[in-house]
């Protein structure tokens, strides 16, 4: 008697679990979609028609209220006039080989100066991790905007950093670092920097400390042990804290903006001054989906190599 | 004389407060199986660390080979250390794990396929080669571990609580398989062990540790037969402690056992005074009659265990305390006694052992 009711109990958890688990599934997808999908479609939709003079500033194409034969006539009115000026001119190609290269230039220094921060907190006693993490994200606690005009008074060529290096003699005349791509590149690696340290913390925290201790029995220099187990141990953090910083870099807009100039090209810049100043909505709307595609590739690898070392893991 | 291949000279180890090792001094041949035995906590982790190199000593000498290893890393020293975690590399697969402290070396390629293949075979694990850590089972990664440590030819082995992962019939059959990988390698294993049957069952020498200290050094047989002291007794095997005092008179030497009549002692006895006198359960004298040669308290059976092999009792003295005896299956005579029966318990002097501790 006690048995079938425990079976009969056991169905119904099932059940219930089964379809709680199906609905807590359906909450990222409905974010998903409600969040990007949608939105993203309407960007592609804009990046299709021609710009006009009005409200809003492009021919309307492909509405829902057209219905069938209308969705065939706006199909027919398709223009990919802003993809062929983003391909015929250089200047965004520029824009995005630039942007590519100075997000690319900044994940690495970000890898450089977070890999070491981010063992050293791993290896730290445990009783101190926490403040080390809570340090490491401090800067979030005061406005971004306020950091980067900080930055601005830091690297101006009468500020604060000319300023001591002249007064230490190191120097003579100041160095031009402000509105350059250098500080850019400065602005970018401070501001993304924790979005790097976390997941390397996170995958060094997990290592297990006598991985490395054994390697050293077996021979290796500190350094062998470092590169043949703690790195390649680590590597799912370096893939994932290279996209975090990355991905918004490429697309970075304020940071060139306010410690750059008209020189550092970025794509950011570019898709700003589309869409505002030239009222360009089409071919900003051409820029940031052509960027997404752009970024999807990254992505993509990403997701392909992380199935590749968990279908070997199996 | 050969040199011994690890000398250990007054070594101190200390963290914060703890003294963790504290002074030290020991030694092992080539080619020897011994054992670190202690409660947790006793030190006998970090005086393994130290051989190891991990860890510095604060003071005295660690001398492999009769090389002073002061300043030596882990990596340039010729012993080799299975880690209780086992810590096999998870992104290798079992032969690039083995082949590790080879590569390490820069053995010739060929070298290290060979040498692979043939610890492979040393563990038992041919065709695993190719697996993950992750892939094997328990006893199956111990192996690993064993074979990935030896397979630089160390000097010295270093055996981090080998056992203690593996389910009770694995570590029987392992003991066996770690021994005769020993005697055939003929490389010196040290083996670290909270468990006294582990070390007792394996190891030549044990060295009985205890707060830092090395409180006995000894075969098993010794530190068995002859603890020096109360806390040797009492960490191997079972004992029964009774109050007493050894006292000198015309006739020699004797122990007046509390509560249980007097035992004539060998003279070499250390000093009179109030002694622990300690007996193991399979010395312990059991009879339904008094004998009246041997100390010897009246007591009722509390309860026995029927352990196939042998059969344990414990015998209630008058004043409470729990008597344990021991006895072969052998004997026929062991049917007699059940629970409840009253009896005498003794031991002969023989049988005693004089702790002043």
């Amino acid at each position: 008697m006690s048995l079938v009711k425990k079976t009969r109990g056991v169905g119904d958890g099932g059940l219930a679990a089964n379809l709680g688990r199906r609905l807590v599934l359906i909450v990222p997808y409905a974010w998903l979609i409600l969040f990007f999908a949608i939105p993203f479609l309407i960007v592609v939709k804009i990046s299709i028609s021609v710009q006009r003079d009005g409200r809003p500033p492009y021919e309307p194409v492909f509405e829902l209220a057209d219905g069938f034969i209308g969705a065939w006539e706006s199909v027919q009115k398709f223009s990919m006039e802003s993809y062929a000026a983003i391909y015929a001119d250089r200047i965004y190609g520029d824009a995005y080989i630039s942007s590519v290269w100075i997000a690319a230039l900044a994940t690495l220094c970000t890898l450089l100066i977070g890999y070491p921060l981010a063992l050293a907190m791993a290896r730290a006693p445990r009783r101190w991790r926490s403040l080390l993490i809570v340090l490491a994200v401090a800067p979030f606690w005061t406005s971004f905007l306020i950091r980067i005009y900080a930055w601005i008074v830091i690297l101006k060529d009468e500020g604060l950093l000319n300023h001591a290096l002249i007064s230490t003699g190191l120097i003579s005349e100041p160095i031009h670092i402000y509105a350059t791509q250098g500080a850019v590149l400065i602005g970018i690696v401070y501001s993304y920097l924790p979005f790097m340290i976390l997941p390397l913390y996170n995958a060094l925290e997990k290592q297990d400390t006598a991985l490395v201790e054994a390697a050293l029995d077996l021979g290796a220099t500190p350094f062998a042990a470092f590169r043949q187990i703690t790195w390649p141990l680590s590597m799912r953090g370096v893939i994932a804290g290279c996209l975090l910083v990355f991905i918004p870099a490429v697309g970075e807009y304020v940071i060139p903006d306010l410690l750059g100039s008209d020189e550092v090209l970025m794509i950011g810049r570019s898709l700003w001054d589309e869409f505002s100043t030239a009222r360009n909505w089409p071919g900003a709307a051409a820029v940031a989906t052509v960027l997404l595609v752009l970024l999807l590739v990254p992505i993509v690898a990403y997701q392909r190599s992380h199935l590749q070392t968990h279908g070997a893991a199996r | 004389m050969p040199i011994p291949l690890i000398q250990l000279a007054g070594v101190s180890k200390q963290y914060g407060d703890v003294r963790a090792v504290d002074d030290v001094t020991l030694e092992l041949e080539p080619g020897e199986f011994f054992a670190l035995l202690g409660p947790s906590g006793c030190g006998k982790t970090s005086l393994m660390r130290l051989v190891a190199g991990f860890e510095t000593p604060d003071a005295g000498r660690v001398l492999i080979d009769g090389r002073d290893m002061q300043g030596v890393p882990p990596y340039r020293r010729p012993v080799n250390m299975m880690f209780q975690s086992y810590a096999l590399f998870p992104h290798m697969s079992v032969e690039r794990n083995i082949a590790f402290g080879l590569v390490q070396q820069g053995m010739a390629k060929g070298y290290i396929a060979t040498r692979v293949a043939e610890m492979l075979r040393l563990v038992k694990l041919e065709g695993y080669g190719a697996r993950r850590p992750e892939q094997l089972s328990g006893g199956q990664k111990q192996r690993v571990a064993l074979a990935r440590a030896l397979a630089p030819r160390p000097k010295l082995l270093l055996l981090d609580e080998p056992l203690a992962a593996l389910d009770r019939k694995l570590r029987e059959e392992t003991q066996f398989e770690l021994m005769q990988v020993q005697r055939d390698l003929g490389i010196a294993f040290m083996l670290v062990t909270h468990d006294q049957d582990e070390a007792m069952a394996m190891a030549q020498r044990i060295a009985l540790m205890r707060s830092g200290r090395i409180e006995q050094i000894g075969d098993a047989r010794a530190i068995y037969e002859r603890p020096a002291s109360l806390f040797a007794a009492e960490f191997v095997g079972e004992i029964n402690l009774f109050e007493g005092e050894v006292v000198q008179s015309g006739e020699g030497k004797f122990a007046i056992v509390q509560g249980g009549g007097r035992i004539a002692l060998a003279d070499d006895t250390p000093l009179p005074g109030p002694v622990r006198i300690a007996v193991r359960p399979e010395r312990m004298v059991m009879s339904h009659l008094r004998a009246g040669s041997y100390a010897e308290f009246a007591g009722v059976i509390a309860d026995m265990v029927w352990l196939g092999d042998l059969t344990v009792w414990r015998v209630r003295l008058s004043d409470g305390r729990l008597i344990r005896i021991s006895r072969s299956n052998a004997d026929a005579a062991n049917a007699a006694f059940s629970r409840g029966d009253q009896v005498f318990v003794g031991f002969e002097a023989q049988s005693a052992r004089m702790l002043l501790s």
